[in-house]
């Protein structure tokens, strides 16, 4: 039996007294079935709808099926999408692509969400309420919202142009934030920290609170200057959560699809295409199914393997 | 913490480091909320005064306030010659008449109201099954010794580490072949199946933190395990299960690269429609304006309500307060 000490005694008390099938009926379903009848429906749903998909790309990936000609004679290609995957340039393009919008994005939120937090933790009045008002962007829709900064950033007549034309004096119309080359990856980087920031903003508030008062009391007894405080007490203390902040960001903008559909779909060129808008195309707009079966498992391999040695880099961080 | 530090606290901030703390960060939430006060400034302009030069900022004092957008969010029109409409009867309702102004008549109610009823069914029913899976689960890993705990755990979290595009190959195969593609019941099941994640790993932290005592002594009263299940722990993780429930909702209403691939009729949900809004000659921006501001009130609502529990559901339960 597998229950806790004292009500386990007493069942065992019981069991030993009255045969097992009286125990049956009176204590009704044995704990070890109540815990798999309470846990098998959701590993069924998570095998029918995530796992078995994912055997079945996998299988996928070795061949040359095409969803749009499901009746197409089906050919086994071994290892050739991966192999050409690997190999080709786009591919590695998209990840760069994507590498660095996910580090820009991380470092500008991390630094950004830190300093409001650091800022909001010096209890002024009205911080919770302030707080709960930052924290709107992040809980909004980035499809939708996203798509109202199409609005935003028109060169003539979007909000965001005519503010920066009045802030610096250049003309609104002479710069394009989604139609330039070098601008429209940053208007994607501003779009997330302006969503995100508060994310990495509340978990890193979470981490100062967690400080308690006394070792700053102790650090002040020792004449410590605010800095050397900072430092040596703050930053290390708050590490282990704004490390769990990156974690969770950078998982979520490796994947990052419906922002950067909406605001570039990818372009202009292929200057923001990150990795699943290029498999977005691969999948549903070229049907390569199998091909892109192959860089989808690729995918999933690299942010399960880059998750778990942050996991792995996280732990030794909170054991300090 | 909070309140209890006494004013001649070594470590209390100066006031003037919290006068000047408090106005950056009101200055930056003045900043980020812009985007926002702008959705529901555009929504209540005519698309001439939405798109003009300098923006138009206060209603009543630069431009005149219009429900046309939200007129033109609910129907879809025709333009006709004024000969004709002048054989027609008078118009009816505010927006017939903002049409008729304009050479227009109304055609058709738009499809704005069935997506945005689809984006309600779907998210309540994904919400629903998600938060009776994940709290039976829950359960079951809070209180049981179960073997493989731990990587049957981090399986449940991992599923919803996968790029959605990628898991978006395989369902949008297996919907064809099962005849689930564009359906309501698809987008619930698959919206339930990443959400259960999330449910499993919040409620478990929720039920962790109710004391066996209580169903141990429910137990030596005589209750069955499913009796103190049900009496006892179910109304002390109430506020749990409806924080988490919120989330999954959330989520559900959010949730778009699925929403877009998988869907696009009978069962497609408002993020996907909004962007596709557009009127005559490009978007009409008062209209998404219009849609998005009505997509946007309830997760407002909610985010309020769950202030007190966002960080722990932003962090699946890793971080609490």
């Amino acid at each position: 039996m597998n229950l806790l000490p004292s009500s386990a005694s007493l069942i065992e008390k019981a069991a030993r007294a009255t045969p097992p099938s009286f125990v049956g009926k009176v204590r009704g379903l044995s704990d070890k079935a109540i815990a798999w009848i309470f846990i098998a429906p959701t590993l069924l749903l998570l095998l029918a709808i995530n796992i078995f998909p994912l055997i079945w790309t996998i299988q996928l990936s070795f061949t040359n099926y095409r969803a749009n000609r499901p009746n197409a004679p089906l050919r086994d290609v071994g290892l050739a999408h991966y192999n050409e995957i690997l190999t080709n340039p786009d591919i590695w393009a998209a990840m760069q692509v994507t590498a660095r919008f996910v580090i820009a994005s991380i470092v500008i939120q991390t630094v950004l969400g830190f300093l409001l937090a650091w800022l909001i933790d010096r209890k002024f009045r009205g911080s919770g309420f302030l707080t709960t008002m930052i924290l709107l962007p992040m809980m909004l829709s980035p499809a939708v919202v996203g798509n109202f900064w199409t609005f935003l950033y028109q060169p003539q007549i979007g909000l965001f142009n005519y503010i920066v034309a009045f802030v610096t004096g250049i003309p609104p119309s002479s710069f394009q934030m989604l139609g330039d080359v070098n601008l429209s990856p940053w208007a994607i980087v501003l779009v997330d920290s302006w969503m995100w920031t508060p994310y990495v903003m509340l978990i890193c508030l979470a981490g100062l609170r967690s400080i308690p008062d006394y070792i700053y009391e102790a650090a002040e007894v020792d004449r410590a200057s605010k800095w050397r405080q900072f430092w040596t007490i703050t930053l290390p203390m708050a590490m282990p959560f704004i490390m769990l902040a990156v974690l969770f960001r950078g998982i979520e903008n490796f994947k990052m699809f419906d922002m950067v559909n909406l605001l570039t779909g990818g372009g202009p060129g292929s200057t923001t295409e990150v990795a699943s808008i290029t498999l977005k195309r691969e999948a549903f707009e070229k049907w390569r199914t199998g091909y892109s079966s192959a860089f989808a498992i690729i995918l999933f391999v690299t942010v399960f393997g880059l998750a778990n040695i942050y996991v792995r880099a996280l732990n030794r961080v909170k054991s300090r | 913490m909070n309140g209890n530090r006494t004013a001649y606290s070594v470590v209390e901030p100066s006031h003037i480091t919290k006068r000047i703390a408090g106005s950056i960060v009101v200055a930056y939430a003045m900043l980020t909320l812009i985007p926002l006060v702008w959705i529901v400034l555009t929504a209540i302009k005519s698309p001439p005064d939405s798109i003009s030069y300098p923006p138009k900022v206060i209603p009543w004092v630069h431009f005149e306030p219009t429900i046309e957008g939200f007129c033109n969010l609910f129907t879809t029109r025709s333009r006709q010659t004024p000969e004709y409409l002048a054989t027609l009867p008078p118009a009816r309702g505010i927006c017939e008449s903002q049409a008729r102004a304009k050479n227009m008549v109304v055609v058709s109610e738009s499809k704005y109201i069935p997506r945005f009823l689809n984006s309600v069914i779907i998210a309540f029913g994904s919400t629903a099954l998600a938060v009776f899976l994940g709290t039976l689960a829950a359960y079951g890993f809070s209180r049981f010794r179960v073997p493989l705990k731990d990587d049957l755990l981090f399986f449940i979290l991992s599923t919803r580490m996968m790029p959605p595009i990628a898991v978006a190959i395989p369902i949008y195969l297996m919907y064809r072949e099962l005849g689930l593609q564009d359906t309501r019941i698809g987008m619930i099941l698959l919206y339930t199946s990443v959400n259960v994640s999330l449910a499993v790993w919040l409620l478990k932290g929720f039920i962790d933190e109710i004391p066996r005592e209580y169903e141990e002594a429910a137990m030596i009263d005589g209750y069955t395990r499913l009796q103190a299940f049900r009496k006892v722990v179910l109304p002390q993780a109430a506020t749990g299960i409806a924080a988490t429930a919120i989330f999954c909702m959330i989520f559900a209403w959010n949730e778009y690269a699925f929403a877009v691939l998988l869907t696009s009729g009978d069962a497609q949900t408002a993020p996907p429609f909004i962007p596709i809004i557009i009127g005559e000659g490009g978007q009409d921006w008062p209209a998404v304006a219009a849609g998005t501001t009505l997509f946007l009130i309830p997760i407002l609502v909610f985010t309020v309500l769950l202030r007190k529990h966002l960080l722990r559901g932003i962090t699946f339960g890793a971080v609490r307060k």
